[in-house]
């Protein structure tokens, strides 16, 4: 068989910072160049069958379509690892898995299957027959209303593509000693979906919202019945009702039938399995914003009610579940996100932030939803530090550790943001560090 | 005639945006009932607590077969339980939730534990007691936080007023985080 190669040819002397960081354009516009085919050395013996060498996929009929399908049987590594540190004593009492993260390392783009969407529950995913739930809008409203599915189904629907993340994401990077985990570990419980549903304003305002009130109280109808206070500027800003995600309903980790989506904000305020919100003129003081999800300061008073997200982005690859074989190009890419709105900028760093490059950004960027970064770049096999920073269009730029830490200390666990760093050793291997 | 023919066309179009309007409305009345099975939140100055009265005493015993499976007694130190969440004991505030934080070191609102213990505990089975068992449990946590007194009775009049050690401990982050605890790159 011949083999047509296509390389890439890429100009490794156009850097744009220290350490091997190329031109951000060059994977880019770089022309392909093809090597000339060679002559066929196909049998043409005529006693031969012609499939001779060929393999079985080719030579049999595959398997039936199917109603739902699944990911190839070699695609096994691409999952949600449960937390792994839990010991069986304590999972007996917890009496459910409560989290699994997406496997960042293993995707491109920005959208998230739906299969891999990283879940966090307090007590566990319900089982809800959709024909007998409910969301009932109440308190300081002039109606009172209730809208099941098929209610929501009917209204003029929005699809728009936001990011999930916990505020619990990264909370291992506040120890002092740095962690040995993977990407998924540290920074799984991220994803992006495109979301469809109604967005609340329109169903507040059929309620018709008294004067008096300012905050919405969401509670869920699962086991522990989540709740959150929202401020209502947000709820008439952005707010929805999400019954879709990826165009198909979401999935009973993530709601269904209907959850409240609040783009940008902590990923806990979303609250699933949405059955009940109260207009009020004051936050409720649930557990979940006073005992939980408040961030302790060095100066012994606690943050409540940080609720829009900071600007923060990630290394995907490499990172570390994977090493680097030899020396040569490699694209670097990630993620990068804000709570504000979108990505303007995203820079890499590979001597630990000494220097900078610009990497080039996939369209098209959405607000509050996760934009990919890329930009090439040229290892020689020397140690390096992987980083990347970015910039929304607010001028808000994602901090260092050092500057996250001395603002906030490290009492808290929720909303670290800062940059993160890879480090690739000589034999390729990478691992987290702080730098 | 003219005139005519401009009303009726007026009329119609007045009649299809009515009905465009009308069409996409489709929430249907709440029942008091709808309401009652959906929500169950009580505000920090007693807003929608039940009646019912509960004492440190029942809520001591009410522990022990309904919660002790889970959570340490106050004297106990069975580290998986703490891990689970730790409800007592606990005098700095700084640290980790369930672990290290407790309703005496950390919860700023006496409400919130009859709203949350109501809602969400025992774990195997939330809901599964009366108010007046769920307020006897929260005068026990109380009481062994050494926020109230042994003969302290808890129902909608008295818990409110319970004042919280660290009701004082939060800053509001919305809609900004306060100047002195942004990070400054
Ligand atoms: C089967 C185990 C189990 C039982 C039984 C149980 N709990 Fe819990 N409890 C938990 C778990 C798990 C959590 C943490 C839930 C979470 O993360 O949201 C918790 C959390 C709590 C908290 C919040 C802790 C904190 O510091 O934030 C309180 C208060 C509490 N439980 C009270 C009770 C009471 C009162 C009972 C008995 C009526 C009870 N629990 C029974 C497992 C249990």
């Amino acid at each position: 068989m011949s083999k047509n190669k296509n390389s890439l040819i890429i100009d490794t002397t156009n850097h744009a910072a220290k350490g091997g960081l190329l031109n951000r354009r060059l994977f880019l516009s770089s022309a392909i160049a093809t090597t000339a085919a060679l002559a066929t050395t196909r049998a043409a013996h005529s006693q031969e069958i012609v499939g001779e060498g060929q393999d079985d996929w080719t030579l049999y009929p595959g398997s039936d379509a199917l109603e739902y399908s699944n990911r190839s049987r070699f695609e096994v590594d691409s999952v949600k690892r449960l937390i792994p540190n839990d010991s069986q004593e304590f999972l007996d009492l917890r009496l459910t898995k409560y989290v699994a993260r997406t496997p960042l390392d293993h995707l491109l783009g920005t959208i998230t299957p739906n299969g891999l969407h990283f879940e966090r529950s307090h007590q566990g995913i319900p089982d809800i027959d959709p024909d007998k739930h409910f969301l009932v809008i109440h308190g300081k409203v002039k109606n009172p209303l209730k809208f099941d599915i098929s209610a929501l189904e009917n209204y003029p629907t929005v699809s728009r593509n936001y990011y999930m993340e916990c505020s619990g994401n990264s909370a291992v990077l506040f120890d002092e000693t740095p962690t040995d985990q993977s990407l998924q570990e540290i920074h799984g419980l991220l994803s992006g979906s495109e979301w469809t549903g109604v967005l609340l304003s329109t169903l507040l305002d059929e309620c018709g919202i008294s004067p008096d009130a300012k905050w919405i109280i969401a509670e869920g109808a699962d086991n522990g019945m989540m709740t959150r206070s929202i401020p209502l500027d947000k709820a008439l800003d952005d707010a929805m009702i999400a019954i879709r995600q990826n165009g198909e309903r979401i999935r009973p980790s993530q709601g269904y039938p209907m959850r409240l989506l609040n783009p940008g904000f902590e990923g806990n305020t979303s609250v699933k399995w949405l059955r009940s919100i109260y207009l009020s003129d004051r936050p409720v003081m649930s557990v979940q914003e006073t005992a939980k999800y408040t961030d302790m300061m060095p100066d012994d008073k606690a943050l409540q009610f940080t609720l829009e997200q900071d600007v923060k982005s990630i290394i995907t690859r490499p990172s570390s579940a994977m090493s680097l074989k030899k020396k040569g190009v490699y694209e670097i890419t990630g993620l990068a996100w804000s709570g504000k709105g979108k990505i303007a900028r995203v820079e890499v760093s590979v001597d630990g932030g000494n220097t900078w490059a610009d990497t080039a950004l996939e369209g098209p960027i959405h607000s509050k939803m996760l934009t990919r970064f890329r930009i090439p770049w040229m290892w020689e096999g020397s140690s390096a530090i992987l980083q990347s920073r970015a910039i929304d269009e607010f001028g808000r730029r994602q901090p260092s550790r050092k500057e996250l830490l001395d603002a906030r200390g490290t009492n808290g666990i929720y909303h670290y943001h800062a940059i993160h760093s890879w480090d690739v050793a000589p034999n390729g291997e990478i691992k987290h560090v702080y730098a | 005639m003219y005139m005519h023919k401009i009303i009726i066309f007026v009329t119609l179009l007045v009649s299809t945006q009515l009905a465009i309007a009308q069409e996409s409305r489709f929430g249907v009345p709440a029942t008091q009932a709808d309401i009652d099975k959906s929500f169950w939140s009580v505000f920090p100055d007693g807003e929608f607590l039940p009646d019912g009265e509960g004492n440190v005493a029942e809520g001591r015993e009410l522990f022990e077969y309904n919660c002790n499976i889970c959570h340490n007694f106050p004297d106990e130190n069975d580290p998986v339980k703490n891990e689970i969440g730790k409800l007592f004991g606990v005098e700095d505030k700084r640290g980790k939730a369930n672990l290290d934080q407790t309703i005496g070191s950390y919860w700023p609102y006496s409400t919130t534990v009859f709203n949350y213990i109501r809602r969400a505990m025992p774990l195997v089975a939330p809901m599964s007691l009366t108010n007046s068992e769920y307020y006897s449990l929260t005068a026990y946590l109380l009481h062994e936080n050494g926020i109230i007194a042994e003969d302290d009775v808890m129902n909608k009049d008295t818990l409110p007023k319970v004042e919280m050690p660290n009701k004082d401990g939060f800053v509001n982050a919305y809609p900004e985080v306060p100047e002195k605890y942004l990070a400054k790159p």
